[in-house]
C-alpha cells in the first residue's frame, strides 16, 4: 500500500484498470439483455390477458396475469401430440447417432487398419459435396421414404462433423490402455465398450446434446419429405400456426374466437416448445464447450 | 523407423499374413459396415441423380431412359442463367452471405476479448450461459420472437420508437428492412456460440507474455492488441477461410423460417429457390442443376480460399 501512495502514476493506472473493469461489466450486462429481452417480452405476452395485448400495453411484465393461454395449449391434444412424437423423435435420433458415430470413429482410429485412408476419404468427400436437394428427394422416394416416419430419423442419423469431434477424442486416449487390453486379450468391441465408451462420456453428452437439438430444432427434412400431419415435428406444426396456414382455432368461453388471445397463445405455443432445451443445456455448458473445442481442432 | 515401417508395407501378403490381419481385425470391418452403407446410401446413391441435370427429366422413365437436354446437355443451365428469379436468387445468396461476414464475423471476436477481460468467474460463466442461449432455440422460435418484437404496431421495439417519437419501422415487411433485420438475428443467435472457439483459443495463450507485459506497463488495449489477437489470428483465419468457402452456400432453415411474400425480391436465395421449382413446381432438371452448380461453385470457392491463405502464409484448413 505504501509503495502506491508514494507512487500517483501506478495509482493513477490502478483506477483506470479498475473503471475499465466496470465498464466492460457493463457492457456484458447488455448484452444479456439483448439475449433476454425476446424471450422476457414473449413470457410476459403469454400471461397476459388479451384487453392488453390489443391495447399494446404489455412490455416486460405481464398484465393481467393469467395462465389461460397455457391451458389452451395442453388441453389441446394436437399439440401434446405433436410435443410426445418430437420428443420421442428426438431421443430415437439421438440414441441412433449415437451409436453410428460410435461404429464410425473407432476403427478409425486404428493406425494398423487397411484402408483406413480410403474409408476417412469416403467421408471427407461428403462434407464438401452434397448431391443436392432434388437428388436426394428422388433417392427418398426411390427408397419408399417419403411420408414414412423413417425419414425423420434414419437420412440424418450420422453427421461428420460430430463423428469428427469424436474421433478426435478417442485420439486423445493414451494408445497404452489399449494396447494393455490387447495384450489381455480383448476383443476390439470389448476395448470399446470397456474403456473407450466409459472415458468418453463427457463427449459423448456433448455430441448428445448436439444431435438432440438439431432433431429437435429441425424442420427442413419434414418440409420436404413429409406430408402427413400426424408426423409433422413440433417445429413444423409451429411453423404452420406461426404463418397462419393452419389458423389457430381459439374460443373463449362466450364462443367467439378473439385476435388478441391468438396471439398469447402463439406466445405460449413458443414458450412450450422452446422450454425442454433451455433447461437441458446450462448444465451440458462445460461438456460443449469441451466438443467444439476439440471439433476446432486440426486432424 | 518410418522408413522401416513403409518397407514392412511394402512386402507382399502371404495368405497366412492375410489370416493372421482378418482374424485380427474383423471385428473393426463389422463396425464400420453400418456408417459406410450409410454414407453409400444417402450421401452418395443420390450423386448419380444429378444427371438428371443433364437429361429431360420424365416422371415415367428410370433415369438412364430419360433422353438428353439440348446444348449438350447443358439446356438446363442456360435456362436457369436466363431465368431473372434464379439470377436474383444467386445475387442474394451471395449478399446475404456477405453481410453475414462482414457484419457477424468480427462480433465473437470482440465478445471473446470482452470476456476474457472479466475478473469475476461467476459472472462471466453467467454472461456465457445466457450468451449461448440463442444458439439452441430453433429459427422458427427465432422467427416467432422477431416476429412479436418486430411487429410493426404492437411489437416492443416499435412501442420503444413511438414513445420516442420516432417513425414506425416494418422490419420485417419492408425488403430492405428485412436485410438488416434478418442479419441483425443471425448475429443475436450465433455471436455467444462462435466465440467459444476463440475463447477456446485465448486459454492456450501463454500467461507469461501478459505479465512481462504488465511489467513493461502496456494497457488493457495494448495487451489485446499485440498478444490475444496475435495468439488468436490462426484461428481467426481458418475460420474465415470456412466463412469465405461458404460464400455460395444457402442454409435453408434460417431464410426459410423469415421469408414473406413481401420481401421476397430481396430474400429469395438458392437453396429457397431450389425448393420452389423443385420439389413445389416440379420443375426437377432445371433445379438440378441449379444445385450442382451451387454445389460445385461451393467447393471452387473453398478450396480457392484454401489456396489464398497458403499463399498468404497462413495454415489452410486442408
Amino acid at each position: 500500500m505504501k509503495v502506491e501512495m508514494q507512487n500517483p502514476s501506478v495509482n493513477v493506472s490502478r483506477l483506470k484498470t479498475k473503471i475499465g473493469d466496470w465498464v466492460i461489466v457493463a457492457i456484458c450486462v447488455v448484452i444479456m439483455l439483448i439475449c433476454l429481452l425476446p424471450m422476457i417480452n414473449l413470457l410476459a405476452r403469454s400471461l397476459s390477458k388479451t384487453e392488453f395485448l390489443i391495447k399494446h400495453e404489455v412490455f416486460l411484465i405481464p398484465k393481467g396475469f393469467n395462465l389461460s393461454a397455457y391451458s389452451t395449449v395442453l388441453g389441446d391434444p394436437k399439440y401434446i401430440k405433436a410435443f410426445g412424437w418430437t420428443a420421442f423423435l428426438t431421443l430415437v435420433c439421438t440414441f441412433l447417432s449415437l451409436l453410428m458415430s460410435t461404429l464410425c470413429a473407432y476403427p478409425l482410429i486404428f493406425p494398423a487398419l487397411k484402408g483406413r485412408k480410403f474409408f476417412n476419404a469416403i467421408i471427407t468427400v461428403t462434407m464438401f459435396f452434397n448431391a443436392g436437394t432434388i437428388p436426394n428427394y428422388l433417392l427418398m422416394q426411390n427408397l419408399k421414404l417419403l411420408d414414412n416416419p423413417l425419414v425423420l430419423i434414419i437420412p440424418g442419423c450420422l453427421s461428420v462433423y460430430n463423428m469428427i469431434i469424436l474421433r478426435s477424442f478417442f485420439y486423445g486416449i493414451p494408445d497404452s490402455l489399449r494396447e494393455a487390453a490387447e495384450m489381455d486379450g480383448a476383443s476390439y468391441w470389448t476395448i470399446l465398450w470397456n474403456v473407450y465408451i466409459p472415458l468418453s462420456k463427457p463427449v459423448l453428452a456433448t455430441l448428445a446434446l448436439f444431435y438432440a437439438v438439431g432433431r429437435w430444432n429441425g424442420y427442413s427434412d419434414a418440409l420436404l419429405y413429409m406430408k402427413k400431419e400426424q408426423f409433422y415435428p413440433l417445429q413444423l406444426l409451429l411453423y404452420n400456426i406461426l404463418q397462419n396456414i393452419n389458423q389457430v382455432e381459439v374460443t373463449t368461453q362466450e364462443g367467439f374466437s378473439t385476435p388478441g388471445l391468438q396471439e398469447s397463445l402463439k406466445a405460449a405455443i413458443v414458450m412450450f416448445s422452446t422450454v425442454p432445451i433451455l433447461c437441458i443445456y446450462p448444465g451440458l455448458q462445460k461438456y460443449f464447450i469441451q466438443g467444439v473445442t476439440i471439433g476446432a481442432v486440426k486432424e | 523407423m518410418a522408413k522401416a515401417k513403409s518397407e514392412n508395407a511394402k512386402k507382399p501378403m502371404t495368405k497366412q499374413d492375410l489370416w493372421i490381419y482378418v482374424k485380427r481385425y474383423w471385428q473393426l470391418y463389422l463396425l464400420l459396415l453400418a456408417p459406410m452403407i450409410y454414407f453409400l446410401v444417402f450421401k452418395y446413391s443420390p450423386m448419380y441423380y444429378v444427371l438428371i441435370a443433364f437429361k429431360k427429366y420424365s416422371i415415367v422413365q428410370k433415369v438412364s431412359e430419360m433422353p438428353w437436354a439440348k446444348n449438350n446437355g447443358f439446356e438446363y443451365f442456360i435456362k436457369a442463367f436466363k431465368n431473372k428469379d434464379f439470377i436474383n436468387a444467386l445475387r442474394n445468396t451471395v449478399l446475404l452471405n456477405l453481410f453475414d461476414l462482414i457484419c457477424g464475423f468480427p462480433v465473437p471476436i470482440i465478445f471473446a476479448l470482452l470476456l476474457n477481460e472479466l475478473k469475476f468467474k461467476f459472472f462471466k460463466k453467467t454472461v456465457q450461459t445466457v450468451a449461448y442461449m440463442p444458439h439452441f432455440l430453433s429459427w422458427i422460435i427465432i422467427y416467432g420472437l422477431a416476429f412479436q418484437l418486430f411487429a410493426p404496431t404492437n411489437g416492443l421495439i416499435n412501442m420503444i420508437i413511438e414513445k420516442l417519437g420516432g417513425q414506425t419501422i416494418h422490419f420485417l415487411d419492408d425488403p430492405n428492412s428485412w436485410v438488416k433485420t434478418y442479419i441483425g438475428v443471425g448475429i443475436w443467435q450465433s455471436f455467444g456460440w462462435n466465440s467459444i472457439i476463440y475463447l477456446a483459443a485465448i486459454s492456450g495463450i501463454s500467461p507469461e507474455l501478459y505479465e512481462a507485459a504488465s511489467v513493461d506497463g502496456a494497457n488493457r488495449f495494448q495487451k489485446m492488441w499485440h498478444i490475444t489477437l496475435p495468439g488468436i489470428r490462426p484461428t481467426i483465419v481458418v475460420l474465415l477461410i470456412l466463412a469465405l468457402g461458404n460464400i455460395m452456400g444457402s442454409g435453408f432453415d434460417r431464410v426459410f423460417a423469415f421469408q414473406n411474400n413481401l420481401v421476397m425480391k430481396n430474400a429469395e436465395v438458392i437453396s429457397t429457390f431450389v425448393y420452389k421449382y423443385g420439389i413445389k413446381g416440379l420443375q426437377f432438371s432445371l433445379s438440378t442443376a441449379i444445385g450442382l452448380f451451387q454445389s460445385i461453385a461451393n467447393v471452387i470457392f473453398l478450396l480457392f480460399a484454401n489456396w489464398f491463405s497458403r499463399k498468404m502464409g497462413e495454415r489452410g484448413i486442408m
